[in-house]
């Protein structure tokens, strides 16, 4: 029996969103190895929360090290806001011929998809609050997952000695340093991909006995 | 639904057999049910005697090995597939179980594709399977081929140390250095001097072996003045030889030698004197076959033509450090020896990597051990750590100068890490643009260090500052250590950063007089001697000897003895000082060899009663020398 407060009344969420927050019921995995982890990129019509809008969701999941290619998701997005600087970056354009969905559509598939798995991005911070603001423009709550930010963790994962400050790390820059191929770059769908790989070689250079485990891989 | 990543892979395959072979539709359904697998170096995919699984592979970066396992359980590699090759097709063809095993040869991606999908499509494709039962028969093991490639894979093969040690057919010299029967002394002697050997065979037109001739036949034919060296060979050379087949054992050899009272034997096509000459095996073939004597391992390091060889003889090094712990000889005597042994490793790693480079160094340079090989406390296999430091150049030519030394220290990094040297975790070797300086670019950075210290700088210096020349020019080492003693003149601060550093970790001697154990879960039951017993010491001593000025002593037991000697008062703590680093380092060394590891963590749980009161004895001393440094350099309000 729940107990309704009288003055504040409680919203009508959904049933995707319901299910979505009975995922977190469940306790994930203890075990890193076989654990799910999404790793995804949102393309933006720019860097402004309020303002921009996300035109493309690319996500791929992995257990252990291996990625299933029909398992990836990869939505397009009707959009009302449009900028015509940013199609240089990520190449989507008004009215091109993908085959898109609307936000809400878009949210459901992404919520169905990452349930209460441990989530990767780069530079996590933005997409979180991307996907976020998408949330509550339809009168949802936040993203309840755990994150991991690239970034950090390749920062974090540099002897002491070496970790810089005034460098950027930059997904390009991680590319470069872990011999990750940019195929796909600026796509939603590559930019996970890549950020995919980037975290398993990240992992694969950690010392197993010290750092393999969910406080270090989690904690800021 | 649009799936990009589907796309991609399919722009792989299709340039390689057989996908090439598919329609593009056909290729398409295939590439949306791909697995990618990302495999770290030494990960398996699947080992001899799996069942097996619903896909085969293709290498999309990196190297796949695939390995046969020998009945004696030795693998060995029969192929390596790079970018594009298909392997594990066993399933599909024969749905059996793998026979081999097939591990990532360095870090690689792999694209898994379904069996059942693919069957689909190709139904009956008569090209497509054709091919792939050719890579079939390829890949699967056949011992005909195999003898072919185990030659061309021979360096990557697993060596056992036991096994050499056991070795029992001899091991002999298979290219003998040989000359002709009209040859002169004069000529024959050259030939043994460019080829650093102390004996030649003489052979007739047939090169059957019809005499030899060792340094001892030249010192006592023809330094003495008996025969002018101009003498043809004949004259002086000890006919006839004696001979053997080839397959003798080490102990016939050694039999052979005693009766005849030679030291060297001639291993012929068929055993007798008269056919080829194939080998020679030396008395110093029979020892080395037969272990372990240092002097024998470091002949044996410095003859070593192959970064193998080297493999091999630090390998036995590592036997005799076993038996040496075993036999309980003294420490220090050990541990002076395994760095002679590491140090010739490294020097023999350089001289073969110069002969690889295109010209000789443009200027000298000296190549720094720095860490623990600095320190020459190193008696298990530990990670590189490794500095060079070359003479100044005119700036336009830095570039090249140092571009030159970048390329011959990768090279040398390298073979140190065939030969069993880890590479540094935080990357602190030669083959680091940073740790490859002309001399004045280190003096700057080494008095960077010192007038500036901070936490990084100290964390550097604790490493750098125990740098020991290994090969080269030893004048730069002696001009930088000059340069730093004269910086450290200017700074009170570094020492004090210095002294803090060294008390980073608390004594381990707990106010119960329990073990302090480490907070990480994983390491709960694990006690850290590296960091909560050994750096403090060596900390410790490197601190004193900074200050006190001591110069060219970088073992961390030898410091605290010379301190003791010009610090009567505290002669004692540090006696035992020096007494309980030695004693903590042979724990750590058994420890490591117990378990096959660094020894770093130890499970207290698991050492005797009797061994952990010996442990926190020397938890003492490392308590009382914190102590000292915190009154002599004044730390209580700096900590």
């Amino acid at each position: 029996m729940t107990f309704n407060w009288p003055f504040k009344k409680q919203p009508e969420y959904p049933d995707f969103w319901l299910e979505y927050l009975n995922c977190f019921k469940n306790k994930n995995s203890t075990d890193i190895d076989m654990s799910r982890f999404i790793a995804f990129d949102t393309e933006t019509t720019g860097f402004d929360r309020k303002e921009d809008r996300v035109l493309s969701i690319g996500a791929v999941s992995f257990v252990g090290k291996t990625i299933e290619v029909n398992n990836s998701l990869e939505l397009y997005l009707e959009q009302d806001v449009f900028k015509a600087e940013t199609v240089k970056i990520h190449g989507l354009m008004k009215n091109g011929s993908l085959e898109k969905v609307s936000e809400l559509e878009a949210i459901k598939t992404f919520l169905e998809y990452i349930k209460n798995d441990v989530l990767i991005a780069h530079h996590a911070s933005f997409d979180r609050n991307m996907i976020n603001e998408m949330l509550s423009r339809h009168g949802l709550g936040k993203l309840k997952n755990k994150f991991i930010d690239t970034g950090i963790l390749y920062k974090k994962s540099l002897h002491i000695i070496y970790q810089d400050n005034t460098k950027p790390y930059t997904l390009d820059y991680l590319c470069k340093e872990l011999h990750v191929p940019t195929v796909d770059r600026h796509t939603a769908t590559g930019d996970a991909l890549i950020t995919a790989f980037v975290f398993l070689k990240i992992l694969s250079r950690l010392d197993k006995r010290k750092h393999l485990n969910w406080g270090y891989l989690l904690n800021r | 639904m649009k799936n990009s990543i589907a796309e991609r892979v399919n722009d792989f395959l299709k340039n390689y057999p057989p996908f090439n072979l598919l329609k593009n539709e056909d290729l398409l359904k295939i590439s949306t049910q791909v697995s990618i697998i990302y495999l770290e170096k030494g990960d398996t995919l699947f080992k001899k005697g799996d069942s097996f699984n619903h896909h085969f592979y293709m290498v999309r970066n990196g190297g796949i090995a695939l390995l046969h396992t020998t009945p004696n359980n030795i693998q060995e590699i029969i192929n390596i597939s790079d970018a594009g090759d298909v392997f594990g097709v066993r399933p599909l063809i024969a749905k059996e179980d793998y026979r081999l095993t097939a591990v990532a040869n360095e870090e690689s991606i792999v694209y898994g594709i379904p069996i059942n999908i693919f069957e689909t499509v190709t139904n009956n494709n008569a090209e497509v399977y054709k091919f792939l039962i050719t890579a079939f028969a390829t890949n699967s093991y056949d011992p005909y081929t195999a003898e072919e490639t185990g030659k061309i894979f021979g360096d990557y093969l697993p060596n056992n140390s036991q096994d050499i040690v056991n070795f029992q057919t001899a091991n002999y010299t298979k290219k003998p250095i040989t000359c002709k029967i009209s040859s002169s002394l004069k000529d024959a002697a050259t030939k043994m001097s460019n080829n650093k050997i102390g004996c030649i065979i003489v052979v007739d037109d047939h090169k059957n072996p019809v005499g030899i001739i060792t340094n001892s036949d030249i010192k006592n034919k023809i330094a003495t003045g008996l025969f002018p060296i101009e003498t043809p060979v004949s004259n002086i050379m000890n006919a006839p030889v004696i001979t053997s087949k080839k397959d003798l054992t080490v102990a016939d050899g050694q039999l052979q030698m005693i009766k005849h009272n030679i030291g060297h034997l001639c291993i012929t096509k068929d055993g007798t004197v008269n056919s080829k000459l194939i080998g020679v095996l030396t008395h110093h073939d029979v020892l080395v076959t037969l272990g372990n004597n240092p002097s024998v391992i470091l002949k044996e390091i410095k003859r070593a033509k192959r970064t193998k060889k080297l493999r091999v003889a630090r390998l036995k090094a590592k036997t005799l450090i076993k038996s040496y712990l075993e036999q309980n000889i003294p420490l220090s005597h050990i541990v002076k020896l395994i760095s002679q042994i590491n140090d010739a490793v490294t020097i023999r790693a350089i001289e073969i990597a110069l002969k690889k480079m295109p010209t000789p160094p443009p200027v000298p340079f000296s190549w720094m051990a720095i860490g623990s090989q600095g320190r020459k406390e190193q008696l298990l296999f530990t990670d590189q750590d490794n500095a060079i430091v070359f003479q100044d150049v005119d700036e336009d030519q830095y570039e090249d100068t140092q571009a030159y030394f970048l390329e011959l220290a990768k090279l040398v990094t390298k073979s140190l890490n065939k030969i069993g040297f880890e590479y540094c975790e935080a990357d602190m070797m030669a083959s680091n643009i940073e740790w490859c300086k002309s001399i004045s670019e280190w003096k700057s950075q080494f008095s960077s260090w010192i007038l500036n210290p901070d936490d990084k700088a100290i964390l550097l210096s604790s490493i750098f500052f125990d740098f020991n020349s290994v090969y080269g020019d030893k004048d730069l080492i002696e001009d930088l250590s000059n340069s730093i003693y004269n910086a450290l003149d200017e700074s009170a601060l570094f020492f004090k950063f210095l002294g803090r550093d060294a008390l980073k970790n608390p004594s381990p001697l707990g106010l119960f007089k329990q073990f302090v154990f480490e907070k990480n879960d994983e390491e709960k039951d694990l006690f850290n001697i590296k960091s909560r017993a050994l750096m403090p010491l060596i900390d410790a001593a490197r601190l004193l000897v900074l200050s006190k000025k001591i110069k060219g002593i970088n073992n961390t037991s030898e410091r605290f003895e010379k301190l003791a000697e010009i610090e009567p008062n505290n002669k004692e703590l540090y006696e035992s000082c020096s007494y309980a680093f030695k004693a903590l380092s042979k724990f750590k060394t058994k420890q490591g060899l117990l378990h096959n590891n660094s020894g770093k963590f130890i499970k207290i749980e698991s050492l005797s009663k009797e061994e952990q009161l010996k442990l926190k004895r020397c938890f003492k001393p490392i308590s009382e020398i914190q102590e000292t440094l915190k009154l002599r350099f004044d730390l209580k309000n700096f900590m």
